[in-house]
């Protein structure tokens, strides 16, 4: 029970970043647009915050910080830097019709690029002796919980021990969820997923619904990256710790066949399996298998997509359009 | 009724592709309420261009729009239907995997209630006698269910001008006479109704008046009561047009081919094919009828090695009587004996033909089995690539186009065409004239016939009774993947191979 109390909240931190990329996945993809950036998004969604944060820490000093504006000024810059992201995508691949997977894998090594890059310069600037940038002040008003997280036993622990954004990326996913399937604009937007000339003719503007649900989707995904870097990692940015988790995001997109509510709990089991050698006893003498439980995720992963692609059902494919685009003009 | 003002009048339209490419210039249209206009054309002469720019979907290099004598602009399709226009596109623009109610609302403001919509379906459908389940989803319906939907969707919207471009191509008879009941009792409501076709008996039987469009051109409109087949023929190619098929005497034919005793049964299990024997001689056309599904598809792939056979055999014989068994045999094995095959699905990019690739690529798909090096012999296709467009009177700007930019009917020609291009022994044709228009298909029939007196064997699946009698030596009616019967194509009545097709009685107690 001990184990299981300790497990299922490191499964959920885990499983924060990939649910927050799966959602913005999702809306993305919904669109029809095959957004392979969102590794690199997420990425910058979190160099943005930190950077932001760095030079509030450091402008106001660790005792002049004000817990709204420690929260709210790395939120602006990350959504901000995703925002930017989006657009940039959108603007290459629905304007200028460049090609969905170039794009996108270029923005991948943009992105992680640029973190690097920003996160190599503030590391130099902070002068510290290790590599890493802390942000322990920042990180505390992230993962602060409510005060009766503690007093409440395991019920607590399991539901109760996550900074806000957590809550904030499971909302975010029913509230997507409820969108796509229940109002107006989720029909629409399913519709230029599935067919372009269908909603365009129909009257909907598919340039408008491409760029909104690519750009919210890198806005929810960059948060994931914010999540990772100022709460699951306590605020210390080292480059590259973020890793492959972008990627396992776009394949828990297909393992949830496009339903954000389902990315929930399947977020959270990926997450788990990712952190399953930790909690796997192998003993000192055989540390080496370690390094193979490491692999579970990636394992499941090509299972999980086998498994997937025999799948029959209509409503279980993706979006039919995904990573076409689309030109009205086009015979 | 010509004192009534147009609800819509097209003047001086323009409208050009690229550089080269020009669907329309200077045409002049005018549309009245309760009434059915045809628009009639070959293919690629502008039909649908034209009424794509009343739908919004392009938008005119020049010329002026009215919709009840106001000028306006339609920038996409939501000024359309603003302005109370409505299209049903060849190919259905519906999502597959939403119901029908989901796609009928698509694209409307307001909050999502899929109830409410569900009733105001079932009103206009009992209004206009459609028959639509609200509920079913897109893929799970038939062709004609969905263009029912379509239409269905342009008058939820409140359409009063509908334009259906070529409605009926899709359809069998029956569900055609149902259509044409739904836009009678639309015209009877006051709806401007526009149809696009190619069919003349079509044209002669629904619509009040006829507009004929030549290379993109307005020619004129006639009055369709008052018109006959051969003028509206001439009109829109330009020139006389012979509209008999010839039909030669079989010379010296040879058993080419026989079939005995064949079964096929599909993926799904389903026997296709049911004890169907049957011999074809060279030098003669064995024109093959049915209502489609019916196991002509398989039939043929059978014998072009496509198809897994249940049971029975397929014999060919060579020139000299020497026979070999096609069942079981590589299908390239079998096209190098000489047999080809050219399906026209009804999706004609489907099956065949790479649509980004040019007109010259595309024949290279068939022959680039002949060459040894290690280079491509581009020489070769350019030439046969040339010869067909000039040949079919192609409508590209050159060989180096890609076949997607073609109009729908001149990616049938090229397909066609480099199938005939193979001088093959035995030649299966299905559906070769599918969407064709009345020129172009004469010309396919003249190409059919040349292999026929060059010494072909020749199949030919056709979905127009008429022209199978007239261009046929025998005919083999089909029921049910059974041989119901094979007819004399000269003495052959039309209403005996109808009956033959639907009813597997009709046959019994004569054979041959």
């Amino acid at each position: 029970m001990l184990g299981f109390l300790s497990f299922i909240p490191r499964a959920v931190g885990q499983g924060i970043p990939l649910l927050f990329g799966c959602t913005g996945e999702i809306v993305t993809e919904k669109s029809g647009n095959l957004n392979l950036g969102i590794p690199g998004v997420m990425y910058v969604g979190a160099i943005s915050g930190v950077i932001g944060s760095f030079f509030y820490e450091n402008k106001v000093g660790e005792n002049g910080m004000n817990g709204f504006l420690a929260i709210m000024i790395p939120l602006f810059c990350s959504l901000l830097g995703s925002f930017l992201m989006g657009l940039l995508y959108s603007f290459l691949t629905v304007t200028l019709r460049a090609n969905q997977n170039v794009t996108g894998l270029a923005m991948t090594t943009f992105g992680v690029g640029f973190g690097n890059f920003f996160g190599g310069s503030l590391i130099k600037l902070s002068n510290l002796d290790v590599p890493t940038i802390a942000l322990s002040k920042t990180s505390a008003y992230f993962s602060a919980t409510l005060p009766i997280a503690d007093k409440t036993g395991w019920f607590g622990k399991l539901f109760l021990s996550y900074g806000f954004l957590a809550y904030l990326g499971i909302i975010s996913a029913l509230v997507v969820a409820y969108i796509l399937k229940k109002t107006r604009v989720g029909l629409h937007l399913r519709a230029v997923g599935e067919s372009p000339t269908t909603a365009d003719a129909a009257g909907i503007d598919v340039t408008k619904y491409k760029y909104v649900s690519t750009i919210a989707g890198c806005m929810i995904a960059g948060l994931g990256g914010l999540y990772y870097v100022m709460d699951y990692a306590s605020g210390i940015w080292s480059n590259d710790a973020f890793g492959d988790r972008g990627w396992l995001a776009i394949a828990l997109v297909i393992f949830t066949i496009w339903k954000a509510d389902i990315g929930i709990l399947a977020s959270v089991l990926f997450g788990g399996l990712y952190i399953l050698y930790l909690y796997i006893p192998t003993g000192m003498a055989h540390m080496e298998l370690k390094e193979l439980y490491k692999m579970i995720p990636y394992v499941v992963t090509l299972i999980v997509l086998i498994i997937t692609s025999m799948r029959n059902r209509r409503e279980d494919q993706p979006p039919a359009s995904l990573g076409l685009n689309y030109f009205r003009e086009d015979r | 009724m010509d004192n009534k003002n147009a609800a819509v009048s097209m003047r001086k339209i323009t409208k050009t592709f690229g550089q080269d490419v020009i669907a329309n210039k200077d045409v002049d249209l005018d549309i009245y309420k309760g009434e059915i206009l045809s628009l009639l054309g070959e293919n690629g002469s502008g039909k649908t261009t034209l009424m794509n720019m009343l739908s919004g979907i392009y938008y005119p290099d020049s010329g002026e729009i009215f919709i009840d004598s106001k000028p306006v602009s339609i920038r996409s399709p939501k000024d359309a239907y603003d302005l109370g226009i409505g299209m049903v596109h060849q190919h259905f623009k519906l999502v597959d995997v939403l119901s029908a109610a989901e796609n009928i609302v698509l694209g409307l403001p307001g909050k999502l209630d899929i109830k409410k919509a569900t009733l105001k379906i079932r009103e206009i459908c009992d209004k206009y006698g459609f028959d639509v389940d609200p509920e079913k989803k897109v893929y799970n319906m038939s062709v004609s269910e969905k263009q029912t939907v379509e239409i269905v969707k342009v008058l939820y919207r409140g359409a009063d001008i509908l334009i259906l471009d070529e409605p009926t191509a899709v359809l069998t008879p029956q569900e055609t006479q149902k259509l044409f009941e739904v836009m009678r009792n639309m015209k009877k409501d006051g709806k401007a109704l526009v149809i696009i076709t190619h069919k003349l008996n079509e044209v002669q039987e629904i619509s009040d008046k006829v507009a004929v469009l030549r290379q993109g051109a307005y020619v004129g409109t006639l009055i369709t009561k008052d018109t006959n087949p051969q003028e509206m023929t001439d009109m829109m190619v330009g020139h006389k047009v012979e509209l008999n098929i010839e039909r030669p005497e079989p010379v010296d034919p040879k058993l080419r081919i026989r079939v005995s005793g064949l079964n096929v049964v599909n993926e799904e299990g389903i026997k296709k094919v049911n004890d169907a024997s049957f011999e074809i001689y060279s030098g003669e056309i064995l024109g093959i009828a049915g209502i489609s599904g019916c196991g002509q598809k398989e039939l043929l792939e059978s014998i072009a090695g496509l198809q897994k056979v249940e049971s029975g055999s397929i014999k060919y014989f060579d020139d000299d009587g020497n026979e070999t068994e096609l069942v079981g045999m590589d299908p390239l094995k079998i096209k190098e004996l000489g047999v080809a095959l050219s399906f026209v699905p009804e999706d004609r990019l489907g099956m065949g033909l790479v649509g980004n690739m040019d007109i010259s690529g595309n024949m290279m798909l068939r022959s680039f089995r002949e060459g040894h090096g290690l280079f491509t012999d581009r020489k070769k296709p350019q030439n046969t690539a040339e010869k067909i467009v000039k040949l079919l009177h192609v409508e590209t700007p050159g060989i180096e186009t890609p076949v997607r930019r073609l109009s729908g009917g001149n990616v049938q020609k090229v397909l066609v065409g480099r199938e005939i291009s193979n001088r093959p022994k035995v030649l299966m044709t299905a559906y070769v004239v599918r969407g064709l228009d009345i020129n172009s298909s004469y010309t396919i029939y003249e190409l059919i016939n040349l292999q026929k007196q060059a010494g072909a064997a020749v199949i030919f699946v056709g979905e127009d009774l008429d022209v199978l009698l007239q261009i046929s030596d025998r005919v083999m009616v089909l029921c049910d993947g059974c041989v119901n019967g094979i007819l004399d194509g000269r003495s052959a009545q039309k209403g005996e191979v109808g009956l033959r097709m639907t009813s597997l009685d009709a046959g019994k107690g004569e054979d041959r």
